[in-house]
């Protein structure tokens, strides 16, 4: 229970934030991205603001044995640079340049009432199950 | 530049850091969004009530945000939906096959020193921007 909480809080703070800093306005992340055109730097301080607390939190919490409530920390320990991790990138990096929108935000912004948002979930999601079914194919 | 918000780009991106640090200290899990949103299909049940509950919680988030403010930003109009479905359907392929997003490779990973998420965000930046160029200038 106390996890799912928790769960609840992170992501209410989560929400908040994406909509303080606008990454939930589809007009202002392309501004962002359009560097050789009405350029708009603001998104870099989201990532520069959650990164000045997070380089610092995560030292701090990492050092703990073990999460509050959990067993053990979920991480991923790969570290390898494959060809699906670049391609993945590239490929997210072109539908977010086409439609505003990177997963958090597109959810967010269904609590807007934002049809886009909507849209956005949807295709995410069946983007998602297209990958799973290619994968599966190839395999 | 146009618009440019430094401050409360900085201050939001700050609260998703603080978002990220709790779920990771309580629950010992990183916060990627495209990860929990798949996650909601594909686990057991225990594990989908979080998922659920934090893209719940990320919800309430940006609606009480702008139940609070609902003039801070005009929503995007008139921006063909297809495009946003054609964009959704790729950051979900993308996503999928590059294990991560914004959240779980631009924030979490690259304040976890992964080599993997730092690759992934310059791929995706400069994939978003190339788009973007594309789109904007180009065509």
């Amino acid at each position: 229970m106390k996890k799912i909480l928790i769960a609840l809080l992170s992501g209410i703070i989560f929400g908040l934030g994406l909509s303080l800093s606008q990454m939930t306005n589809p007009n202002k992340v392309i501004n962002f991205l359009d560097i050789t055109g009405q350029w708009d730097p603001s998104l870099a301080f989201v990532m520069m603001g959650a990164l000045l607390v997070t380089f610092i939190s995560f030292r701090v919490v990492l050092k703990r044995p073990d999460p509050v409530l959990e067993e053990s920390f979920h991480l991923s320990k790969r570290t390898d640079i494959d060809k699906p991790l670049l391609v993945g990138a590239a490929i997210f990096g072109i539908g977010w340049g086409i439609s505003g929108y990177c997963p958090g935000p597109a959810v967010a912004n269904l609590g807007a009432g934002s049809i886009e948002a909507l849209v956005m979930v949807l295709s995410i999601y069946s983007g998602f199950f297209f990958q799973k079914w290619l994968s599966h194919k190839s395999q | 530049m146009e618009d440019f918000t430094p401050l409360s780009a900085m201050l939001g991106g700050a609260l998703i850091g603080l978002s990220v640090t709790i779920l990771l200290l309580f629950n010992g899990r990183m916060a990627g969004i495209s990860g929990i949103m798949n996650g909601l299909f594909n686990s057991p049940r225990d594990e989908v009530i979080w998922r659920f509950t934090f893209l719940c919680g990320l919800i309430i988030g940006a609606f009480i945000f702008q139940l609070i403010s609902p003039d801070f930003f005009v929503p995007r109009q008139g921006f063909p939906l297809w495009l946003v479905a054609i964009g959704g359907f790729l950051v979900g392929i993308g996503t999928r096959l590059g294990n991560g997003c914004t959240s779980g490779h631009g924030i979490c990973g690259i304040a976890n020193m992964s080599k993997r998420s730092i690759f992934s965000t310059l791929t995706f930046m400069t994939a978003g921007m190339l788009t973007v160029y594309l789109i904007k200038h180009l065509l």
